[in-house]
């Protein structure tokens, strides 16, 4: 089976400017270097903290954002060089949830206009066609279809999530990157999504891209696990693998991190120590050294590889070189 | 004795600074008037967290909009009173409450972009509150400003304090927001989901941060949240919400682990269990009655598997059924 998604080193730099003359005096590392793969009908988890690159990475591959460098192939062919029409047809079939739903939905049209554009835009003429499709939709996330007529403001933050969601299944896409996509919703709710996602996944085959910050939530649902930390993969591993034995000193943390019901009213654990460093000017060598507990001579140095520990495990870390 | 001590006894000599009463808000739309809020009421003492969890579109957020009155047209306070330090709310005029607000009491608001203008930095922005509230100069709000930043954990404060929202990550700009709303020390802070877009680390971060506050000024919370865990880790009291009226509120140990409302004993069903992965999460069926379509009697009966005749008929109030434990339920579970 060949990758639907293939990514290739891809780069995304925000330069800094200063001053009146807009001078660069530098750049943001936002995406630093990524390479992955993504199978036709697999889910692959993106986790890691804020600010690490997440929603950039996503942005990057469908384009939103041009990447500064490396390249993206879509089923084989090269998205990155695709333009105009065919850059429009293809994008039909990758979509995005965003972060957001404030920011991303249109204050001044109504939810049917919202859900109604993708399918005008990609000639589903008949305004009774669309109004079935909408409301098929509208049904499978949970919302009346009395709703229809309401603007976004009207809603909660959870059903203006719903709204993006139902507008990115509008065209039957084939990879789907979902930003966030449940963590403004609430459990029962959330629940319901999950479930809705991995339907809709069985029936058409779908691809994700998931985002999140929330562990249990990537566990429930992702097949492998990507870790980022500060614009670069840390570690790379199927779900199980990920979780009963994770490598990365990050990822650890991570894990250790979850809160969990049951526990009580206590003084939260310690979270990870150490200043969250900044994609603007990131520590030297490995980029998580100054807060990893397992930091020895030279990890200030030079920056771990991505290296295979074992199958289909790799992992960032000079603790393992010279393992496989 | 320690906070927690002082906070979790019931009964008389609890210092209130916030009391909700009956308090019901209306949005008047098109179709007709719906009541987002229906007679809800809770009090909550001086350095406690009142924990306020519910279903997608229950009402936490238009509650917490309405002790800030910031309910806009068609909406409207349609009744009640909202008490805060002795005074009412509901009775002073806009100017007042806009000396109230970022001040005595400040909101984190669920979307960032809410409270953040798109076209000001986020330092430009925090100033003017800082200046307005702590009546200091701008050098000092600058370096006020700069240490909140980097107390909600984020990387070159300094740096950031020039960014526009755009330039931040979705996380950075609710801690910038969260920043804000912690600048000017509210005695009462309410934060709507103010970790949803925080990965653990820093989720932990920003709790600590909270409560860290909340013990040095004693600081008052009302903390909206979807996250039973967190809510487990930082409410003394929980009040669950449904349809815009109250049906749960109790300790919070005593609500998660021996819950009375059938909606809350599924709602904590439904959690995905990190380390117990299932094939399908279980949910709660059926969903929540359209607010323009409120069935007579109990707005939960159309999901709640003890439904009897009862509940069709008349709402069942919400009454004391063990000690600080109140449930609006005619055949609660767990008793
Ligand atoms: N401006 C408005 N006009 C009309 N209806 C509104 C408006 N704002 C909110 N509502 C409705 O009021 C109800 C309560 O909304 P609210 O935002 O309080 O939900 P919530 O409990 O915060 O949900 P969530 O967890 O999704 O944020 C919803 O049904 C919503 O559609
Ligand atoms: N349009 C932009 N201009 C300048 N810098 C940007 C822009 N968008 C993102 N950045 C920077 O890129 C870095 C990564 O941001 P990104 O939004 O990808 O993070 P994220 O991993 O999605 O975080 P979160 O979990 O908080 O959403 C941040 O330092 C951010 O400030
Ligand atoms: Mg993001
Ligand atoms: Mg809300």
């Amino acid at each position: 089976m060949k990758p639907i998604l293939e990514v290739r080193n891809i780069k995304k730099h925000f330069p800094i400017k200063k001053g009146l003359l807009l001078k660069e005096v530098g750049s943001v590392k936002a995406v630093d270097d990524i390479s992955f793969e993504v199978m036709p009908g697999e889910t692959l988890g993106l986790v890691g903290e804020s600010g690490c690159g997440k929603s950039t990475l996503g942005r990057t591959l469908i384009r939103l954002y041009e990447p500064s460098a490396g390249q993206i192939y879509f089923k084989g062919r090269d998205f990155c060089s695709l333009s105009g029409d065919q850059l429009r047809k293809e994008r039909k079939n990758i979509q995005m949830i965003f972060q957001d739903p404030f920011a991303s939905l249109d204050p001044r049209m109504t939810i049917s206009q919202i859900l109604g554009e993708p399918l005008k835009v990609h000639g589903v003429e008949s305004p009774s066609e669309r109004k079935k499709k909408i409301e098929e939709i509208m049904t499978i996330v949970g919302l009346k279809s009395s709703y229809l007529n309401r603007y976004p403001h009207e809603f909660s933050g959870g059903q203006r999530q719903r709204i993006s969601i139902a507008r990115a299944m509008m065209l039957n896409p084939e990879l789907v990157i979902a930003d966030e996509p449940v963590s403004a919703l609430d459990v029962s709710i959330q629940a319901q999504i999950l479930n809705l996602l991995k339907d809709l996944q069985k029936e058409f085959n779908l691809t994700y891209l998931f985002i999140s910050h929330d562990l249990s939530v990537v566990e429930h649902l992702c097949d492998r696990i990507a870790v980022m930390y500060l614009g670069k993969i840390v570690e790379l591993a199927p779900r199980d693998k990920l979780f009963s034995n994770p490598k990365h000193p990050y990822t650890k943390a991570l894990i250790e991190a979850i809160p969990r019901v049951g526990q009580g009213k206590k003084k939260m654990r310690q979270s990870l120590g150490g200043e969250v460093p900044s994609p603007i000017n990131p520590p030297s060598g490995c980029h998580f050294h100054p807060r990893c507990p397992k930091k020895f001579e030279g990890c200030d140095k030079i920056y771990p590889v991505l290296q295979e520990v074992s199958q289909q495990h790799y992992v960032a870390c000079d603790l393992y070189k010279g393992e496989q | 004795m320690s906070q927690t001590e002082t906070k979790n006894q019931s009964g008389t000599n609890r210092d209130i600074v916030v009391s909700v009463r009956n308090l019901e808000t209306t949005f008047h739309t098109k179709v007709g008037p719906i009541k987002a809020v229906n007679g809800v009421s809770y009090d909550i003492a001086r350095g406690e967290t009142l924990g306020i969890v519910g279903e997608s579109g229950c009402g936490k957020s238009v509650t917490s909009y309405s002790l800030m009155q910031l309910i806009e047209h068609p909406g409207e306070i349609s009744g009640g009173e909202v008490i805060l330090g002795g005074q009412d709310l509901l009775k002073l005029s806009e100017n007042e409450m806009q000396e109230m607000r970022g001040g005595k009491m400040a909101m984190i608001f669920q979307e960032p972009m809410t409270a953040l203008n798109p076209v000001l930095t986020v330092g430009y922005q925090m100033n003017e509150q800082i200046i307005k509230h702590m009546k200091v100069d701008e050098k000092e709000a600058r370096e006020r400003a700069i240490e909140m930043l980097k107390l909600v954990g984020i990387p070159s404060p300094e740096q950031r304090y020039e960014n526009y929202p755009h330039q931040l990550s979705g996380g950075m700009r609710q801690r910038a927001m969260i920043a804000m709303a912690l600048s000017c020390n509210p005695e009462f802070l309410i934060a709507d989901e103010p970790t949803t877009a925080l990965d653990v680390t820093i989720q932990a971060q920003i709790l600590e941060l909270i409560q860290s506050l909340q013990e040095r000024f004693n600081m008052t919370v009302q903390f909206i949240t979807h996250d039973l865990g967190v809510i487990s880790e930082i409410a003394d009291r929980v009040m669950v919400m449904y349809a815009g009226t109250t049906c749960e509120m109790a300790e919070t140990q005593k609500l998660l682990t021996s819950p009375l409302h059938p909606y809350t004993a599924a709602l904590i069903r439904s959690i995905p269990k990190f380390g117990s992965r299932v094939e399908k999460l279980e949910t709660i069926e059926g969903s929540v009655p359209s607010l323009f379509e409120l069935p007579k009697g109990c707005p939960f009966q159309n999901r709640c598997p003890n439904v009897s005749d009862k509940c069709k008929e008349s709402k069942p109030p919400l009454e004391e059924k063990r000690p600080g434990h109140q449930v609006a339920c005619f055949h609660p579970v767990n008793l």
